[in-house]
């Protein structure tokens, strides 16, 4: 229904649209569903089962169902010739921001209530680059403001689908958690509650932890007494009613490991913290993101099963930062860690390729593994290797073709494939790759203006607290742009 | 205890006999060794001297920190003490030049007091960049080791940001880094466009402000202008008169004595087309627009004006509709338009990834012998150091890389970096983690 009422209102637009301008300009292709095809005679990198030269891979409604040479497929399937091209699983993002409406509700050092599927815009061109960087999945996530901020959304750039259609429907849920000095600036130091000090952000989590634990246990007590009184109303009295609680619940159900989480995170011992936390608790599956000072207890993470998300080289735009090093994710990956490299960035989210060869150059890790980075292990970090980061059959159709090895900085991206589906290809992609039109490119002028005042005031910050400052109202404008 | 540990006791046993001995003066702090220094031979090396063909299996001697001799085989007859270095299946390149960094002047972005690029005040042509180069910043090694040997360090607030200064990445002193402290003046082109999505101003009050911008840049330079014939008059004789001190106008003064760029930061179009304008009637400066994000929109009056530019290639579209590659291509476009085109991070602790810069422009239209003097030789001209820096060349300041491949892949290593003769530990902050992290005890 609602699907219906989306395309109807896409219809209407487009024909404001065309009414308004008088002609049509060149449009980007848009997600129509499932699709069948061949990837014809490419040298196939699986990421798990090894590089397969002059090999096929057949895509049918979406899903991979052979993979092997000179395969022979029904004469109406279309044909993609991969010939002298380097075919791989699209790239997964285990950490970005791309087309958030929204991407903080800093009101709270506790919002687990919130869902940042409910602040997804599905006409933003910045999917459109990230698919032109052979990008196919992200982990949309909330900012970094709260210590624990609302669940995340796993999203496959479906490019057109509207905000439902564009949900990784197997994913599960996720939730973001942030340490250190965001939460503690936001929240302390900004309107002056818990926490303003590392001692203050493992107590929100303990705390929470608790009140989520009795909750559970009151809720459920009443849920079982209120059965029993429904079912024999004259023989049992009514019981004292205990509301419902969104924000309890949530957390309840990271707790029961139903919701994985996903920690912002710089210095070691804020990482160690959470995860002595979490042992407590019995959480399991987590991943730290940035996670800077990871390779200082890699030891550690690598016994409690942690996972890590990392940026290949950002460093020293704040003091959690400082000492930092570009060989994290190597000494991560060396120590058994499951590692991954994220873009945080809509500029990074275009290359993660190059993003992943850097840790080749620093710490020497196998062009497999650093391949692995941007694909299988992101996959298992958001619980859906099972569907994707892999070229393996029964997985998704989900593609990107290089012109050559995509860890040269050489390699160019031609085509990138969504369930089977070419939603990039370089040799017919159009100009202006936006779905709304509606605002013309000269009004539309802040990411240059965004992008300048980055380059001429530096950064000082990851884009996690974006929305964020809105909260201090005697922030100058100034302020605003810096951390936008 | 172990050997080495013993050693390393005695070691220091007798560092502090010495360090009582010698009132302290020994005592340092030592973030990375010390770089080693004299006459050195890199034999069997593939030579790329920008300017030249490729010289394959070549011989370069460094001496006195410059360059002493480049040739094919031939072995130049050498006194003295000379270090030989094995340069088989490596390739030599001359230091990449960054034109626009704040390297040197912040160390933590958000650590307000550990940010010197920016001071207070609209006009601060009298700020100089290297007397707040800091040579201790941790992010100076973390560059250089990647390959990148020198860079402008630049004032960014305000109109008038400041002067810029070009600096070698190794020296203990700002004044021993130097290469050029005034290469060029750093002004904010005003914006005849909306801020940002915060800009709630009318058209009007755009079209004002703007105005008002433009007319305040005019009247400083007709009063620099005033005040420079004023000089020059007083110092050939023409005019007896003992004016007061005015450090903003005696920095405006190199402008016009052409020792130091007007370095015009503008990126939008309208915005690089105003600026374009401005200066036709500026014949008396030596131009270089910055940033230029839309200067593949107007590659044709740019290459006209004959106005070299330093561009950037990792970044996001300057507009929603643009093309994805558009920023890629950019730099290329410009070259390819006759735009004399230097490539730049424009940053502060990553300045390391200009050779990916260069990678992707490259790639995607500029072509790889292009890409590389856009780090190297143009830059050099760019500053009016094309006899010092940018290139392999005998009397060149012997800034030089060895790379065990195509500087532009990721996937290369840089085994040795020289800059004025030094040859530069491979150390920093990020190696040194690496090397106490790598292998840690998991109990300890």
């Amino acid at each position: 229904m609602t699907k219906q009422i989306s395309s109807i209102a896409k219809g209407l637009f487009m024909m404001v649209f065309l009414l308004s301008y008088g002609h049509t300009f060149a449009q980007p292709t848009t997600y129509s569903g499932p699709q069948t095809v061949l990837i014809k005679n490419g040298l196939v990198k699986t990421i798990t089962q090894g590089d397969l030269p002059n090999t096929d891979v057949y895509i049918v409604n979406g899903v991979i169902q052979e993979i092997g040479q000179n395969l022979t497929v029904p004469s109406n399937v279309s044909v993609i010739d991969a010939t002298d091209k380097v075919v791989m699983p699209g790239i997964i993002d285990a950490h970005s921001h791309l087309n958030t409406v929204s991407t903080n509700e800093a009101t709270s050092p506790v919002t687990a209530e919130i869902t940042i599927k409910e602040s997804i815009d599905p006409n933003d061109v910045a999917m459109y680059h990230a698919l032109a960087g052979g990008v196919t999945t992200i982990n949309l996530m909330h900012g970094s403001a709260n210590v624990i901020g609302a669940r995340n959304a796993t999203l496959k750039l479906r490019y057109g689908a509207d905000q439902f259609g564009l949900q990784f429907q197997e994913a599960p849920q996720t939730i973001k958690f942030a340490l250190g000095e965001n939460p503690t600036r936001v929240h302390g130091q900004g309107t002056g509650v818990q926490p303003r000090t590392r001692m203050g952000v493992e107590r929100v989590i303990r705390d929470i932890f608790d009140d989520a634990i009795e909750y559970d246990r009151k809720r459920q007590e009443y849920l079982s007494q209120k059965a029993a009184y429904e079912r024999r109303p004259n023989r049992v009295s009514p019981p004292v009613p205990v509301a419902k609680n969104l924000r309890l619940e949530v957390i309840s159900d990271i707790i029961k490991g139903n919701i994985l989480v996903h920690c912002h995170s710089y210095r070691a011992d804020e990482i160690v913290m959470l995860v002595n936390v979490f042992k407590d608790y019995g959480v399991e599956n987590y991943t730290f993101q940035h996670a800077n000072e990871a390779f200082k207890v890699a030891p550690e993470l690598a016994e409690a099963g942690a996972n890590a998300s990392v940026f290949s080289d950002w460093w020293a735009y704040k003091f959690e930062v400082y000492y930092s090093t570009a060989y994290n994710a190597a000494i991560l990956h060396e120590n058994g860690v499951n590692t991954s490299i994220n873009s945080d960035s809509n500029e990074l989210i275009r290359h993660l390729n190059h993003e992943a060869a850097k840790v080749v150059r620093y710490g020497g890790i196998s062009a497999d593994d650093a391949l692995a980075m941007i694909t299988i292990n992101p996959a298992k970090q958001l619980g859906i290797d099972e569907y994707v980061g892999s070229l393996e059959v029964g997985k998704h159709g989900d593609v990107s073709i290089w012109s050559a090895d995509p860890l040269s900085i050489y390699a160019i991206n031609e085509m990138t494939l969504v369930d089977g589906q070419v939603l990039f290809d370089r040799a017919s992609d159009a100009a202006d790759a936006r779905l709304d039109r509606a605002i013309s490119y000269d009004q539309s002028f802040e990411d240059l203006q965004a992008q300048v005042s980055e380059e001429v005031r530096g950064r000082q910050d990851d884009a996690c607290m974006e929305d964020a400052f809105i909260l201090f109202e005697s922030g100058s404008q100034m302020e605003q742009t810096h951390n936008h | 205890m172990n050997r080495k540990k013993q050693s390393r006791f005695q070691f220091c046993g007798w560092m502090v006999v010495l360090t009582l001995l010698f009132g302290f003066t020994n005592l340092q702090a030592q973030i990375v060794e010390k770089p080693e220094y004299g006459t050195f031979i890199i034999e069997n090396v593939d030579i790329y001297p920008v300017t030249a063909d490729v010289i394959k299996g070549g011989v370069v001697v460094i001496k006195d920190g410059t360059i002493d001799y480049v040739g094919s085989n031939v072995k130049p007859d050498l006194t003295g003490e000379v270090k030989r270095i094995d340069g088989s299946g490596y390739r030599l390149y001359p230091g990449f030049i960054d034109s626009e960094t704040q390297l040197g002047l912040n160390e933590i972005g958000a650590v307000a007091v550990t940010v010197d690029a920016a001071e207070v005040g609209s006009v601060n042509p009298e700020m100089i960049a290297q007397t707040a180069v800091n040579p201790g910043s941790v992010s100076i090694p973390v560059t250089r080791v990647d390959g990148v040997t020198n860079v402008v360090a630049s004032p960014v607030s305000g109109l008038v940001s400041g002067t810029g200064s070009l600096i070698d990445l190794y020296g203990y002193t700002p004044e021993a880094m130097s290469i050029d402290q005034r290469a060029g003046i750093y002004i904010n082109w005003p914006s005849s466009g909306k801020r940002g999505w915060w800009d709630s101003r009318s058209e009007s009050d755009i079209e004002k402000d703007y105005k008002e911008a433009l007319d305040q840049i005019n009247e400083l330079f007709n009063d620099a202008r005033a005040y420079h014939a004023m000089w020059e008059a007083i110092e050939s004789g023409d005019l007896d008169a003992q004016p007061d001190v005015n450090a903003k106008m005696d920095a405006m003064r190199h402008l016009f004595t052409q020792e130091a760029r007007l370095v015009v930061r503008v990126n939008r179009e309208k915005d690089i087309l105003a600026a374009l304008e401005w200066a036709k009637d500026q014949d008396d400066l030596s131009f270089v627009f910055s940033g230029v994000s839309e200067g593949w929109r107007v590659a044709e009056q740019l290459a006209e004006a004959e106005i070299p530019v330093i561009a950037t290639a990792l970044v996001t579209t300057s507009r929603p509709s643009d093309h994805y590659a558009r920023p890629y291509q950019n730099a290329g476009l410009m070259a390819n338009a006759g735009v004399h085109v230097s490539l730049s991070t424009f940053n502060t602790e990553n300045v390391r990834n200009l050779p990916f810069h260069a990678g992707y422009a490259a790639t995607y239209g500029m072509g790889v012998e292009e890409a590389l003097k856009a780090v190297t030789i143009n830059p050099a001209e760019m500053w009016g150091v094309a006899d010092k820096l940018g290139s392999i060349e005998v009397g060149k300041h012997a800034n030089l890389f060895l790379v065990d491949g195509d500087p532009f892949e990721t996937t290369s290593t840089i085994k040795d970096v020289f800059i004025r003769g030094y040859r530069i530990p491979m150390v920093s902050r990020h190696t040194q983690l690496n090397e106490e992290f790598l292998n840690r005890d998991a109990t300890n």
